[in-house]
């Protein structure tokens, strides 16, 4: 059989490609937001017990060494925003094993920025300027969701509330999977199967969908709050548009220790499920401790972005060689 | 048989579900920035026919399941199985039941391929050809001169199977017909 050494995307849309990747910098640029490159290997990786970290080992002035690939750039913008950069972006390569798909490419583009100083509401509103900015037409003005109000609508069941036994069984039901493969599973696995299946799809179909008000244990490296109902939530939010999942964005946690206690729990959790531990990334450890800035940042998956810019209908569509064509 | 993880879920795959074979029509990677993983998959119930969506746990697995497709013309029918023969110089032979022929059952006719779909060895289905020629063998009077358009009339086929077909056709000829929608498409 005939090796496939063609690119996935064509030329028109890698010319499309270029002109929109221009055009997020001018969008920085006018806003005096410095872009930077920061490495893609590091000492320290992800503890987040979702992802699946690359890693490789590498010859240093201190010997052979573990190194991991990013799976976003956050740690080392963070470490800079802590040295004093002010707010800064980044079109940064990011890698997460097993993520092979419509919209996933196990080594994808990562568009991260970070405000010091911004409230969560003004990153919302320039994350969605940006948006709009790249979009062929106009896709609606943002709608924001609380999260539990989209499992009101869309569920009829309280993320919060609702008892882990029928959490189950609806999860089960809505996402045609057996009653048996949820029976160890945990509140989590139920919310996020049912945000996956059930809501996500009904998003930003006819706006920009923002989703605020994530359950507190979703907080990654959110700060949490106390919503409008006394429920800890994360300060995070969500951009959808299509159905797709298309920017994340935190209030961020700027307190070392909070931030040691939750990678220490990740990993007690990775071995309790059975999964690698992570190195924990102790120069962002020690850059929290000397002091980040208030402030807020968002990641966005800008090849999905392209992707529904330019109307294609898998991600390949816009990369050069996908993973599996390498 | 192997288990098959929903990494290694590829459209075609064979999959035991639920006490039935099963291939994978599509299989999608569903995941939350920040959180579980999951596969929504499109699976074809061999033995139905019907197309349903699960969902699984990225990194579950299913049982693979023993389904071969092999060609096989069809011979005759005692009344009770269908009996057809492998193309293939072996001269071997399979009975098949009336609930595994299903509607290819209008669609029969000697020394023909047909694809039988084996499970354990036991046949579930048979896909005709797409297309297949039969003859015509009751029909009103055809209409001189009505060439073009204008109007169909049914027409029931040596195979048992009634079809539309022009005003213009007659008993006794042959026609190719499309066994996936049941048209019409031309004279043989």
């Amino acid at each position: 059989m005939a090796i496939d050494w063609q690119p996935s995307a064509s030329f028109e849309t890698l010319r499309e490609r270029a002109r929109l990747m221009a055009k997020v910098r001018a969008f920085f640029a006018q806003r005096d937001v410095l872009e930077v490159e920061t490495p893609v290997l590091g000492q320290g990786g992800s503890t987040d017990i979702h992802l699946v970290s690359l890693h490789t080992l590498a010859r240093t002035d201190k010997g052979q060494r573990r190194l991991w690939l990013q799976t976003s750039p956050e740690f080392h913008m963070k470490r800079l925003l802590a040295a004093g950069s002010g707010p800064i972006f980044q079109l940064a390569r990011s890698f997460r094993d097993g993520e092979i798909g419509a919209r996933h490419n196990i080594e994808f583009t990562m568009l991260e920025w970070y405000r010091p100083q911004f409230t969560l509401d003004q990153l919302i509103d320039e994350t969605a300027t940006l948006i709009m900015s790249l979009l062929p037409s106009f896709p609606g003005p943002p709608v924001h969701y609380r999260y539990r109000e989209l499992f009101h609508t869309y569920v009829e069941v309280d993320p919060f509330t609702t008892s882990l036994d029928r959490l189950r069984a609806i999860a089960a039901e809505r996402a045609q999977m057996s009653a048996q493969s949820l029976a160890d599973e945990g509140r989590e696995t139920c919310l996020d199967l049912l945000m996956s299946v059930v809501i996500e799809p009904q998003l930003g179909q006819q706006e920009l969908s923002v989703v605020v008000d994530y359950p507190a244990s979703q907080a990654a490296l959110a700060r949490r709050h106390q919503d409008a109902d006394g429920e800890w939530v994360a300060s995070r939010f969500e951009v959808y548009l299509n159905g797709i999942e298309l920017a994340n964005g935190y209030d961020e946690l700027t307190d070392a220790a909070e931030q040691r206690t939750r990678f220490a729990e990740d990993n007690a959790e990775r071995r309790r499920l059975g999964l690698p531990e992570v190195d924990v990334d102790e120069r962002l450890l020690a850059a929290l401790e000397h002091g980040m800035p208030e402030g807020a940042g968002v990641a966005l998956g800008i090849d999905r972005l392209i992707q529904l810019a330019l109307g294609k209908a898998r991600l390949e569509d816009v990369l050069t060689f996908s993973t599996p064509s390498c | 048989m192997a288990n098959y993880s929903t990494n290694e879920f590829k459209a075609g795959l064979k999959v035991m579900l639920d006490g039935d074979p099963c291939a994978i029509v599509e299989n999608e990677l569903v995941k939350p920035g920040k959180g579980q993983a999951f596969n929504r998959v499109k699976l074809r119930n061999l033995m139905t026919g019907r197309v349903g969506e699960k969902t699984f746990k990225s990194g579950d697995s299913l049982e693979g399941a023993d389904v071969m497709d092999l060609e096989m013309e069809y011979l005759y029918t005692d009344g009770d199985m269908w009996h057809f023969m492998k193309t293939d110089g072996s001269f071997e032979q399979y009975a098949v039941e009336k609930k595994a022929l299903g509607d290819t059952v209008k669609w029969l006719k000697e020394q023909v391929p047909y694809i039988i779909t084996l499970w354990d060895d036991k046949a579930i289905s048979v896909t005709p050809p797409n297309f297949i020629e039969l003859e015509v063998v009751e029909t009103d009077p055809g209409l001189k001169g009505d060439t073009a358009q204008g109007g169909s009339k049914p027409a029931t086929l040596s195979s048992g199977a009634v079809v539309r077909v022009p005003l213009f056709i007659n008993q006794g000829e042959v026609l190719k017909i499309d066994t996936r929608s049941g048209d019409y498409v031309s004279r043989a």
